[in-house]
């Protein structure tokens, strides 16, 4: 699966349900969605909406219980695992609200992880970081663990980390959740600029809706599993 | 991911919980230790029994016959009488089957057994016994091992080794009769004609004469010195040296042409030989694994043999059995610490579950998680493998250590008893590693198979 292709994601009719004792969760419920190369999208909605769902869907972290996401004409859904971890590693790239680094790691290991498994060679690896780190402007942190890191930081080393394997997706599931607002503000630029820069095409879940006006091309609102609305920002 | 990232992330792993990872391959070392102790014994006495038996020279050995000896005087191998290569035309044992026989693959020696009756003179008082040729394999075979004095400076050379309740005979103080000379009074055997009459008139008193292609005997001395003093009784009797007192170099003891008890034979065997004849040789082999190769071609070339390979067998089975049961008791530590592996790799899997998320999030697929956790098992065994094995060649040791002083008070040699070779060592590290990462097969499994959603929502 080539990460240079054109990044367009399409959702068929997908759902999550799953099960909790006697009741029925159904957290993405016949969802259909397209996102275009080089678009930048945001999922907003409320705690517990199924927007984090969708984007573990997205980001082959999960399955659907049914229904298609196709991602380079590839079914996600039809992957087997070992396909499917090659696709996170290769196509796309995640941040998470709560950073995720490697807390043993430091910012440098922790952005040559990806690498490790994608199996680069040790020399790139090093020029890649470089690059990487560069780009999120923290070359002078690369020594330090995440616990000496300021928030900020952590979510810029995050960012490095997920762009490092050079992915045409860039998935950020509430990457301002755990920042101050001026400290969010700026990982939203940075985003931005990684999706004008490069075309990265890039789908955010916030609960922000200023943030998702602000900084994405389109808003699909979700609520109780489904896409309530879909639109281009005002 | 590639071996060498795996092995450098495990090792970072283990470091993270170095006290808990350090008792554990701790465990391990105490398991091999215990494993590599008790083989070492195993090994040990196997080596000390090889040696001993070894220096008997038995079992690298095959004794030859001729099918010419008197019926049931010598023994012969059951599947010869009667065959069909019994009734092949029996070949003398001489000098020209000792030169066929040295040619054979694998032969080292090929050594008649000169045994002859004699009569030594030691400061005038006379003292009967038995004196036996010895090959210049004895020099380096371990059978004058520990010898008071030293082994024949040369294979002709005109020297002796008393055993040493015949020194003791000889002199209060056996030590002081190195250096000194003893006279050997024999009975020569002399062909008939090579001194026509007067060897016989000249020894009538002393001398008998055989008819036929006899011979005849006529006393003869020989004077020669003690080198050397061996508390042992080189090849314990069979085929050997048994009840010898004096040792002299075998080239010594054949130009002496001693008569010997089957020289009878000679003389009323028709079919007798130019050449000298031999009762029986000796036939060496550079390994005891050769002999049962050697002793079928020997057997094909028309000669009886005869060799204790039954026997050497018999002892690795028996030591085969007393490794496998130490083996076994050595394996228990090992098996609980396999336990302590076990234990520990869950208790990282609980700990590690939201890095097992990042991982599979960042693209490790569920081989690379298992490979992970099982490396990280790998390395616990690697490493408590090379301090066991290093533990239990030290037990060894004291082991060897704390015997030898108990042999020392006893007033016995000192031993070998342990011994850590290297298949030993190796075997032993492979093993720990082979548990450990049977150890680890469950957890790494639990690991792999974690939904990388529920792993990243962990706290």
């Amino acid at each position: 699966m080539e990460s240079q292709i054109d990044g367009a994601i399409r959702a068929e009719d997908v759902s999550r349900h799953y099960r909790m004792g006697e009741a029925l969760i159904r957290a993405v419920d016949g969802v259909s969605l397209s996102v275009r190369a080089g678009e930048f999208l945001a999922l907003l909605g409320s705690s517990g909406s199924g927007k984090s769902t969708l984007l573990n869907l997205l980001a082959g972290l999960d399955r659907p219980t049914a229904g298609a996401i196709f991602v380079h004409s590839h079914n996600l859904a039809e992957l087997d695992t070992h396909e499917l971890a090659r696709y996170r590693r290769q196509t796309v790239g995640m941040v998470f609200q709560a950073f995720n680094l490697l807390p043993k790691m430091t910012l440098e290991e922790n952005v040559e992880l990806p690498l490790r498994l994608s199996e680069v060679e040790r020399g790139e690896r090093d020029a890649r970081v470089r690059e990487a780190l560069e780009r999120v402007h923290l070359e002078n942190r690369r020594a330090h663990r995440p616990s000496e890191l300021s928030g900020g930081e952590q979510q810029r080393g995050a960012l490095a980390r997920a762009l490092v394997n050079r992915p045409g997706i860039l998935l950020a599931d509430e990457p301002t959740g755990n920042l101050d607002s001026a400290t969010g503000e700026e990982i939203m630029k940075l985003i931005r600029d990684i999706n004008q820069s490069s075309r990265t095409t890039v789908v955010m879940v916030t609960h922000e809706r200023a943030l998702a006006e602000r900084f994405a091309d389109r808003i699909a609102t979700v609520a109780d599993g489904r896409i309530s609305s879909d639109g281009k920002r005002q | 991911m590639k071996f060498g990232d795996l092995t450098e992330l495990a090792v970072r792993n283990l470091r993270e919980a170095m006290l808990r990872n350090s008792l554990t391959t701790l465990g391990v070392a105490v398991g091999v230790a215990s494993l590599v102790a008790m083989l070492s014994l195993g090994v040990g006495l196997q080596q000390f029994a090889s040696r001993r038996l070894a220096s008997s020279g038995l079992f690298n050995a095959i004794f030859v016959t001729s099918r010419l000896s008197f019926q049931g005087f010598e023994r012969r191998g059951s599947e010869s009488a009667g065959s069909s290569a019994s009734s092949e035309k029996a070949l003398p044992l001489d000098e020209s089957a000792r030169q066929e026989f040295l040619k054979l693959d694998n032969v080292t020696e090929a050594n008649p057994q000169v045994r002859f009756m004699t009569e030594v003179r030691f400061g005038n008082t006379p003292y009967p016994t038995m004196v036996a040729g010895v090959p210049e394999s004895g020099r380096t075979d371990g059978a004058f091992d520990g010898m008071q004095g030293t082994f024949f400076s040369g294979a002709s050379a005109d020297e002796a080794i008393l055993q040493m309740d015949f020194a003791k005979d000889l002199s209060s103080q056996p030590a002081s009769l190195i250096g000194k000379d003893l006279v050997l009074r024999y009975a020569k055997r002399q062909a008939l004609g090579t001194q026509p009459n007067s060897g016989i008139s000249a020894t009538a008193n002393h001398s008998a004469q055989a008819s036929g292609g006899g011979f005849s005997v006529v006393p003869e001395e020989k004077q020669l010195r003690i080198v050397g003093i061996t508390e042992s009784e080189p090849e314990g009797g069979f085929g050997g040296f048994g009840r010898i007192r004096v040792f002299i170099p075998l080239q010594v003891a054949e130009d002496l042409r001693a008569t010997e008890v089957s020289d009878l034979r000679d003389v009323v065997n028709s079919a007798v030989s130019a050449d000298r004849s031999y009762a029986s040789l000796t036939v060496r082999v550079k390994n005891p694994t050769e002999v049962e190769g050697v002793e079928a071609a020997i057997k094909k070339m028309g000669f009886d043999t005869f060799s204790l390979l039954d026997t050497t067998r018999n002892l690795r089975l028996f030591f085969t059995v007393i490794d496998l049961l130490l083996g076994i008791f050595g394996s228990l530590a090992l098996a609980v610490a396999t336990l302590g592996i076990v234990n520990t790799l869950v208790m990282a899997i609980l700990e590690r579950r939201r890095e097992i998320g990042i991982f599979k999030a960042l693209g490790a697929d569920d081989h690379d998680v298992q490979k992970l956790f099982f490396t990280e098992a790998g390395v616990m065994g690697f490493i408590g493998g090379v301090f066991g094995v290093g533990i239990g060649w030290f037990i060894g040791r004291c082991l060897t250590w704390g015997t030898n002083i108990y042999l020392k008070r006893q007033g016995l040699p000192s031993v070998d008893i342990s011994a850590v070779p290297l298949w030993l060592a190796l075997g032993a590290i492979g093993f720990a590693i082979l548990v450990s990462l049977i150890a680890g097969f469950y957890p790494a499994s639990r690991a792999a198979r974690l939904n990388p959603v529920e792993a990243l929502r962990y706290e």
